[in-house]
């Protein structure tokens, strides 16, 4: 078994853990990374989301060997100017509940932020539809996004 | 109360776990600790519920599970408030299990949270745990500078005498000590409030947006093992015989062994368990098994409703009533059974010693998974210690009268005789089929009416199943009723002579129990959507209505009115209306206006929702707000889709493809205004829910004239 490459929060990473699990539980219960959830386990909740090359993207049903060579990113290592604007704006507004969703939550409207700066609410439903919160904190989450984009806009300007 | 206690030195117990959790769990970018405290730092208790550190950190000992609601803030908020301390020195720790200290004074000798109790229950204690300490504060500095006590004022965690002494709580922490608080201290007039009634910034928000909380499923003991478990297919049914040579086989996986409630594989992690359990070949023995589906039950249902129950309200002569009524409505509502379906999947790491057991685990009631764990290891319910963890959602399924997940965990650790720490993890197909379900119902609702359409008879019969007969709950159920499946309809507000309100229990093999809002969330639709349906073949404006039969009812009404003042104007487009409900539960009044528009398909979307609450004094305004919007969101999605259907006995649905809570999509615009007031807070964790339902339902029968009488809806 060839040892698996990739980079995980700016660090490299080389493993020869099993190249089918998910990179969710690689995450999780491999290196201790424990802000990525697992809700369903079949690509339905969003709480696994992390970004893989800045695409968010499903934990749970990505096999540790479809991320060779890859950049990922989980909430731990959230660094970007999009992510950054996003967990102030989830803070300032009080979004969380229960929170277990939260990370995915993020995750999901950080790589939006990132590839859209101004998002409609279409743009919105499209990108965080696949995130459950089942504390339904969505009207909350939709107000932050609308925030972290505007004071992402004043912050480049 | 407020009895000094010894100084005692040493780090924060919930700082303590982390640290070990860290140990064992690999790298952990940016960990900090809760407390902030250190080894050095030393820390004064006053009572049960304040520690003040000496490097001036504030500690409230919370005695309720935060699964979301928020109490973390609140209770935390009612102690700095009366402590006069600053926020930003406020820190909490979840309390032991000690019902002697912590217990719900709303229930007895019983710590737990649930029916929307926190905040209500804890409001006088934890002033007088906050003035208490105080008051040994002021004290102590009065004998350090040698001044009178009414000469010394306390603000935002400063002693201050005549701008010319200044020590901050910490400093006097220790001198304070020996004190004795009055009895009671004086309590603050509500215009003195600092942060009641105020938004302070949720305590938990910083590492619940960072990926920093832990729950359950997070927490890691050295030599553990994670177990997954190999569940009967319908419930009732029994391990024959198991087969486990393909599951040994894979990589990772330690033990396999047989408990009361299935087949457990123990694997070095998650994963390797989970493949193990997968792997399995259980054969079940399911004579004793529920072997109906939906269909059935629902037979069953409708022929039971055709006798009377057993009663739970009765005034006047309803029979006579009925006979010489003008007009008579009649309608059934059906309500399927609802998972709470909590994001995170149940869980419970339990650690078996001779003369202990500890559990770690969201717990919402943790003296009844004291006594289910005494009862199964033969110890004394002192010894078996819980850890409290933050709960990714619970809606009540963490409060289940035989403690389900946790013994399950219990047994695990039982059966390996204690060998290792283990750590019990549903998958959602687990968690989606273990029962517990809010019960399915079916409602029978008959209203009189006079030749001039004044209301003079109400009969409502409710077919559903008690979760509490024969549980350490039973006491709850009385004269063959039980309390929570006819709160909000024996109680209906209405002005009406002669009412009656009965019920059956039948007995199903599928387990039910209390999901947010619990008896509410049916009769709260059935009666408010009846209430329209009655109101419309009398020729009345529901609303109009409503108001004349609420006399009497100031809390209703003022909520009703405010929900109603803020909505404005009705939408007129094509397609649009607009419903309105208003129910009471656990104390608190809440009203919602629905505005939707309905579609030539005849689909439907919900486009604004106008909410007014009175819940007493609110808190934290923010939390009451965000609690109603959730319950609004949680309470559509219920509405809208979810239904546990059972076909030949086996749960239809296993995941969130075919189980679909609400999504952002689909969220409408939520307005909350809160009724001020100077009464006693109650709950809100609850309240918002009942009301949505029918007033989607209402309003889809003022554009349709159509009456929605199944849930869910679509
Ligand atoms: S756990 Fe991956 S989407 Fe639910
Ligand atoms: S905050 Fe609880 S599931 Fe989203």
């Amino acid at each position: 078994m060839t040892a698996i490459k990739f980079e995980l929060n700016g660090k490299p990473i080389t493993t020869d853990a099993d190249p089918e699990m998910p990179l969710l539980w690689y995450l999780r219960e491999q290196v201790g990374l424990t802000g990525t959830k697992y809700g369903c386990g079949i690509a339905q909740c969003g709480a696994c989301t992390v970004h893989l090359n800045g695409v968010a993207t499903r934990s749970c049903i990505t096999p540790l060997q479809a991320v060779v060579s890859a950049k990922v990113m989980t909430i731990e290592g959230l660094s970007t100017a999009a992510g950054k604007a996003t967990q102030a704006a989830w803070q300032t507004l009080d979004v969380v509940q229960c929170g277990y969703c939260q990370s995915g939550q993020i995750m999901s409207a950080a790589a939006l932020l990132a590839k859209n700066a101004a998002p409609t609410e279409a743009d919105i439903d499209a990108a965080m539809h696949g995130n459950l919160c089942r504390c339904a904190t969505y009207h909350r989450i939709r107000a932050a996004i609308h925030q972290a984009a505007t004071n992402l806009k004043a912050g480049s300007a | 109360m407020n009895t000094p206690h010894n100084v005692e030195s040493g780090i924060s117990r919930r700082g303590f776990l982390q640290v070990i959790t860290l140990g064992s769990a690999g790298f952990m970018l940016g960990w900090v600790p809760r407390d902030g405290l250190s080894a050095e730092v030393s820390t004064t208790s006053f009572g049960h519920f304040v520690r003040i550190g000496s490097d001036n950190a504030v500690t409230v000992i919370i005695k309720h599970l935060d699964k979301g609601q928020g109490v973390t803030t609140g209770l935390t908020t009612i102690v700095a408030d009366e402590l006069d301390a600053d926020w930003m020195q406020m820190r909490w720790e979840f309390a032991p299990a000690d019902a002697t200290r912590y217990n719900n004074l709303n229930w007895g000798p019983v710590q737990g949270t649930g029916g929307s109790s926190s905040i209500a229950n804890s409001w006088t204690q934890l002033r007088v745990a906050g003035a208490g300490a105080r008051a040994m504060l002021v004290s102590a500095a009065s004998k350090v500078w040698q001044v009178p006590v009414g000469e010394i004022t306390v603000s935002k965690g400063v002693l201050s005498h005549a701008d010319k002494r200044h020590a901050t709580l910490g400093e006097l922490a220790i001198a304070a000590a020996t004190e004795t608080p009055p009895d009671p201290p004086r309590l603050k007039e509500a215009r003195e409030f600092t942060f009641i009634g105020k938004r302070v910034p949720r305590i938990d928000t910083p590492e619940k947006t960072t990926g920093r909380a832990h729950y359950t499923i997070d927490l890691s003991r050295p030599g553990m093992l994670t177990a997954v478990v190999a569940h009967p297919p319908r419930f009732g049914a029994k391990v024959a015989k198991w087969d486990a040579s393909a599951a040994k086989k894979i990589v990772g996986v330690v033990e396999i062994i047989e408990i009361p409630q299935g087949v457990a594989v123990l694997a070095k992690d998650f994963w390797s368990a989970k493949r193990g359990r997968d792997a399995l070949n259980v054969e079940w023995d399911e004579r004793a098994a529920e072997h109906r589906g939906s269909l059935e039950l629902w037979q069953a249902y409708k022929e039971l409703a055709a006798h009377a129950g057993a009663p739970a309200r009765r005034d006047g002569d309803v029979e006579a009533a009925f006979a010489r009524a003008a007009k008579v409505v009649d309608a059934a509502y059906e309500f399927p059974y609802l998972a709470h379906a909590t994001m995170e999947p149940l869980n419970a790491i339990c650690e078996l010693r001779a003369d202990a057991c500890e559990i770690w685990s969201g717990a919402q009631s943790p003296t009844t998974d004291q006594q289910v764990v005494a009862m199964i290891t033969g110890l004394d319910p002192s010894q078996v210690i819980i850890h409290t963890q933050f709960a990714g959602g619970s809606f009540g399924r963490r409060a289940a009268p035989d403690s389900d997940y946790i013994a399950e965990a219990v047994h695990i650790a039982l059966a390996i005789k204690g060998r290792a720490p283990v750590k019990l993890q549903w998958t959602r197909e687990d968690d989606m089929r273990s029962g517990r379900y809010r019960p399915m119902a079916y409602h029978v609702l008959r209203a009189g009416l006079d030749a001039n359409g004044k209301l003079i008879a109400w009969h409502h019969r409710i077919v559903a199943q008690s979760f509490l007969k024969g549980t350490p709950f039973a006491a709850m159920v009385k004269n063959g009723v039980d309390g929570t499946a006819v709160e909000g309809a024996r109680n209906l507000p209405y002005t009406v002579e002669n009412c009656a309100v009965d019920l059956q229990m039948p007995d199903v093999g599928v387990p039910t129990l209390w999901w947010r809002s619990v008896g509410h969330t049916f009769n709260g639709f059935a009666t408010e959507a009846f209430f329209d349906e009655v109101a419309r073949a009398a020729g009345h404006d529901p609303v109009v209505w409503r108001r004349e039969l609420l006399a009497g009812h100031p809390r209703h009404l003022g909520v009703l009115d405010l929900a109603i003042d803020k909505a404005g104007a009705a939408p007129t487009g094509k397609g649009q209306g607009r419903g309105v409900a208003v129910h009471e539960s656990f104390n608190s009044f809440v009203a919602e206006v629905v505005d939707l528009t309905v579609h030539d398909d005849g689909s439907f979307k919900v486009d604004r929702v106008v909410c007014a609450v009175d819940c007493g004094i609110a808190v934290n305004p923010d939390i009451v707000r965000a609690q109603m919007e959730g319950g609004i969101g949680m309470g559509l999605g219920a509405a809208l889709r979810e239904a546990v259907t059972l076909k030949d006995g086996v749960v239809e649905q296993t995941n969130f493809n075919a189980y679909q809570p609400l999504r952002i999509d689909e969220m409408p615009r939520v307005e909350v205004h809160i009724m001020p007031s100077t009464v006693t807070p109650s709950g809100v964790g609850e309240p918002g829910v009942p009301p949505i339902a029918p007033a989607i339902a209402n309003a889809l029968l003022a554009v349709t004239g159509k009456p929605t009488r199944r849930l869910p809806f679509t």
